[in-house]
């Protein structure tokens, strides 16, 4: 028996936004369940997905689940750091595709102005292996960069190239309510922006925010019940890649992607050329580069050339993260990639409005988990 | 002795491997070897999984390396705020391990060059604390 999402729901994303981490996940909770024939009682499980070094309530699973009227229904807690809701997505899967349970509720979220910047600055020295590398004064914009930087080295890629990814995302956050950040950004403003951590630039990086999302799935029999248009998971790949960089052998694209990717499309019986619209993990444009060459979009080394002749725009050979992706969404960890799978979600139900990419039927997400350390490649069908 | 001595901001105080701060300080950068697969590691570790195997030996490198990648970083977690703008390198050793560090602040950044011939060396930090750099071979 398959799986399919029968919901989806998502915040705005935003800075300081005001409210609590349940107030938050209750806001797309209640999106997901809207016009839905689904009573929230007759969810069998959650699945809560945080990064927990942004919270400050420990264990938040029986929190959220008892906010959002899902207590005495199992609940557990999923992290794969900003790709814990993809995590809690293949957990859900398991779930009803084990028959354990029928329907399942994935809800992703986090409160990133919860703690201070210093204490925020204090984890962001941590995120690297803490015996050999965060010593160093590492963090993640420097982590991408060097990749960019063997990139540029190996591929002749340029400045200029990552600089027009953002410029699509600016282009296409216009047309997304939700996004934190609504303006186009010429590719002047890109090259001359200030260096974060080079050759990566304020543009090429993505932002902070507070945000949350929801997944409501079910067994195929479930979904024709609760929906008309429920959306299969056609393929769910998963991989891993080692925390240090001194034992990474692939500096120029991510291998847990292209493992995570392979099996997604081996799952869903798809080649790479079927996909229609894809979301991918663009924490910073180096990382939707190197995501169009490990998912197969174009070979290794044309991922400049792709977005040079605009092929991930609406039009193109293949739309990438036409909801503007996280770099003018705002990526709140937890919550993006349940964020990723709504916009694809409604992109295969048609209900994607101007950025609506005429026709989609096969959609694929790809969801990374610190610097390429945690792969997730979701593959849905309409 | 013990290893929260090693790096500008520590996070680790017990290891196995504590003894690899001993022989920084003599000036030797150590790896260690599984005994009974011959595999090399660098940063050393205890264990070999390969084999789960905890019968390593120390092996010091030659410190002669090549620049894979590097940044130079002009924001900077807590610890590091005054010494931006920064590099982390990436660099191959001749023994074929892996190194990351700071590159030395006498190298420029106009003459940092992918491939480029680096020589990791160890490097007393004020509070009796240490560490390695890539410095110019």
């Amino acid at each position: 028996m398959g799986v399919a999402i029968v919901g989806v729901g998502q915040t705005p994303f935003r800075r300081n936004c005001g409210i609590n981490i349940r107030e938050l996940c209750f806001e797309a909770f209640k999106e997901a369940l809207e016009d839905i024939n689904l009573a929230p009682k007759e969810i069998d499980a959650s699945v809560v997905c945080s990064a927990p070094e942004y919270d400050k309530q420990r264990s938040p699973a029986g929190l959220i689940s008892e906010y959002l009227g899902l207590a005495s229904k199992p609940t557990l807690y999923a992290e794969s750091l900003c790709s814990s809701s993809s995590t809690g997505v293949r957990v859900g899967y398991s779930f009803i595709k084990s028959g354990l349970h029928e329907i399942v509720a994935v809800i992703g979220f986090q409160k990133m102005s919860e703690i201070s910047s210093a204490e925020a600055q204090e984890r962001m020295g941590r995120g690297a292996d803490i015996q050999w590398e965060s010593p160093f004064g590492t963090m993640m914009p420097a982590g991408y960069a060097m990749f960019a930087r063997s990139h540029m080295h190996k591929y002749g890629t340029t400045e200029g190239q990552l600089a027009k990814i953002k410029v699509k995302s600016g282009k296409y956050a216009l047309s997304n309510p939700l996004a934190m950040f609504r303006r186009e950004v010429t590719l002047e403003e890109c090259l001359k922006a200030r260096v974060i951590a080079s050759p990566l630039k304020m543009f090429d990086c993505c932002a902070n925010a507070d945000g949350a999302s929801c997944v409501i799935m079910a067994s195929e029999e479930k979904a024709r019940k609760i929906t008309d248009t429920p959306v299969r998971v056609a393929g769910i790949g998963a991989a891993s890649d080692t925390l240090s960089t001194t034992s990474r052998t692939n500096l120029t694209g991510l291998d847990c992607a292209i493992q995570a990717g392979k099996q997604a499309y081996k799952m869903a019986h798809i080649e790479p050329k079927n996909v229609d619209v894809a979301e991918v993990h663009d924490c910073f444009t180096i990382a939707e580069l190197m995501a169009y060459e490990n998912l197969g979009f174009c070979k290794p080394g044309e991922g400049g050339k792709l977005i040079e002749e605009s092929q991930t725009y609406i039009g193109g050979e293949i739309p990438v993260n036409v909801d503007g992706g996280l770099l003018s969404k705002g990526h709140p960890i937890g919550a993006t990639g349940g964020s990723q799978i709504r916009t694809i979600v409604l992109q295969l139900q048609g209900r994607a409005g101007k950025t609506q990419v005429g026709g989609a039927e096969i959609g694929l997400v790809h969801n990374i988990g610190g610097i390429g350390l945690y792969g997730n490649v979701t593959i849905l069908k309409r | 002795m013990s290893f929260e001595r090693f790096g500008k901001i520590g996070f680790i105080s017990e290891t196995k491997v504590a003894s690899f701060v001993k022989h920084l300080e003599d000036g030797k950068i150590m790896a260690t070897r599984c005994s009974r697969c011959g595999k090399l590691y660098f940063p050393p570790r205890a264990d070999c999984p390969d084999d789960l195997s905890t019968d390593m030996t120390w092996q010091q490198l030659s410190g002669r390396c090549k620049l894979l990648t590097y940044t130079t970083a002009h924001f900077a977690p807590t610890g590091f705020r005054d010494d931006v703008p920064y590099t982390i390198g990436l660099a191959e050793c001749e023994e074929g391990v892996k190194v990351y560090a700071l590159l030395s602040k006498d190298i420029d950044e106009k003459e940092m060059r992918i491939g480029m011939d680096l020589q990791v060396t160890p490097v007393r930090l004020p509070n009796s604390r240490i560490t390695y750099e890539l410095k110019k071979a």
